[in-house]
């Protein structure tokens, strides 16, 4: 069999990026075991939220603070890294 | 009574993963990988970083096509919505009328998309068309291939023939649900026809409604084959929607980092409403 995968033209700030995403989600799946239930609660949003709701508010927020940062400011994404970092902290322990 | 809890369970949704993995995942990791590169082929590909997303948010095309987008979902629903609800409360509710309405209403969705798109792209014609000839019989200037107001007219019109059917047989389908006797305590306490509208069958048709909202906004939000076969985008880009501009980008120009980054945007942007659209829903059957 062959496994070319040139094809999906990967690049090691792409890998690096998914390779964080699986890292998320095992993080995500070790805390669910370690405390299951997805410690669900009503925040700042009025409804009810678990923590996995949190993690896919963190993730999308953070897509369009970087696409923000990319049409407002410029190309220097390190600065949106830290504001969306903060803005996960903020969804994890307020939404 | 403690309650069992058996984690070979998931072992069952492995197929669906594995699915979900060779349809989704890994063509949406390659659309990010094309995304921050340049390729003029043979797999050849060159670092492009962020530069078809700083292109894409200050390019004009972009944003005009995701406002026409956008307007013409918001027209397809607010027209959509109040006709499929005004359709489904007259239809016939017993007899040998619900069997043939439902088969009047389901016929337009049978259509397959470029089908609709060809017979409107003949009928809209001002030479051979019904309906483009009669308009301009009767005096008024009609032609989709040149003006773009008739061309959005057209779109339109064919858009609320080929779908307002969907958001009829939803609403049916919560009108039939309603009890009788929800009619009966409203005919004893004398209750008008829009009060009998706004206290019992509109209550009622709430969940189905959302379905339906949701259901239209994402395909029209996604709308390709229809306006393509009928127009192709024009004329100029009047009717140019974010997939006709992603398909000419990608397929037209072969520019796949251009196109992967409009589309992972255009994803993006999807994946917020569908949550907006979800959240709104499952919280409505919450506090239901």
């Amino acid at each position: 069999m062959n496994f070319d995968l040139t094809w999906m033209a990967w690049t090691w700030p792409t890998a690096a990026f998914f390779g964080t995403i699986l890292l998320l989600l095992c993080g995500m799946a070790a805390w669910e075991y370690a405390s299951p239930g997805g410690n669900p609660r009503v925040g700042v949003l009025r409804f009810e939220t678990t923590r996995g709701d949190r993690l896919f508010l963190s993730l999308l927020g953070s897509a369009f603070i970087h696409l923000a940062w990319l049409g407002l400011v410029g190309s220097n994404l390190w600065w949106a890294l830290a504001l969306s970092v903060v803005y996960a902290v903020g969804v994890f322990r307020y939404v | 009574m403690e309650k069992t809890w058996n984690n070979k369970a998931w072992f069952l949704v492995l197929p669906v993963l594995v699915l979900v993995a060779f349809s989704a995942v890994i063509p949406l990791m390659t659309v990010v990988n094309y995304s921050v590169q340049d390729t003029f082929g043979n797999n050849v590909f060159f670092w492009a970083g962020t530069e078809w997303f700083e292109e894409l948010l200050s390019s004009s095309r972009f944003w005009e096509a995701m406002v026409r987008n956008l307007i013409f979902s918001f027209i397809i629903l607010a027209i959509e919505v109040p006709l499929g609800i005004f359709i489904a409360l007259n239809m016939p509710k017993k007899g040998w009328g619900v069997p043939v309405c439902l088969v009047l209403m389901a016929l337009p969705l049978l259509i397959p998309w470029n089908v609709v798109g060809t017979i409107w792209q003949v009928f809209g014609r001002n030479d051979i068309g019904l309906l483009g000839y009669y308009v301009n019989a009767l005096g008024i200037d009609y032609n989709y291939v040149q003006d773009p107001f008739d061309a959005w007219v057209t779109v339109i019109i064919m858009d609320v023939w080929h779908w307002t059917s969907l958001v009829v047989l939803l609403c049916y389908a919560g009108l039939v649900s309603i009890p009788d006797a929800f009619y009966q305590a409203a005919k004893i306490d004398g209750a008008s026809r829009w009060a009998v509208f706004r206290y019992i069958q509109l209550p009622k048709m709430n969940r189905v409604l959302l379905i339906a909202v949701l259901l239209r906004f994402m395909d029209s939000f996604m709308i390709y084959t229809e306006p393509f076969v009928v127009t192709g985008g024009g004329p100029g880009n009047s009717t140019t929607f974010l997939s006709i501009d992603l398909v000419k980008t990608a397929l037209g120009q072969f520019d796949l980092g251009p196109a992967a980054a409009m589309s992972l945007v255009y994803f993006l942007i999807v994946l917020l409403l569908s949550w907006v659209f979800y959240t709104v829903m499952t919280n409505y059957d919450a506090e239901r």
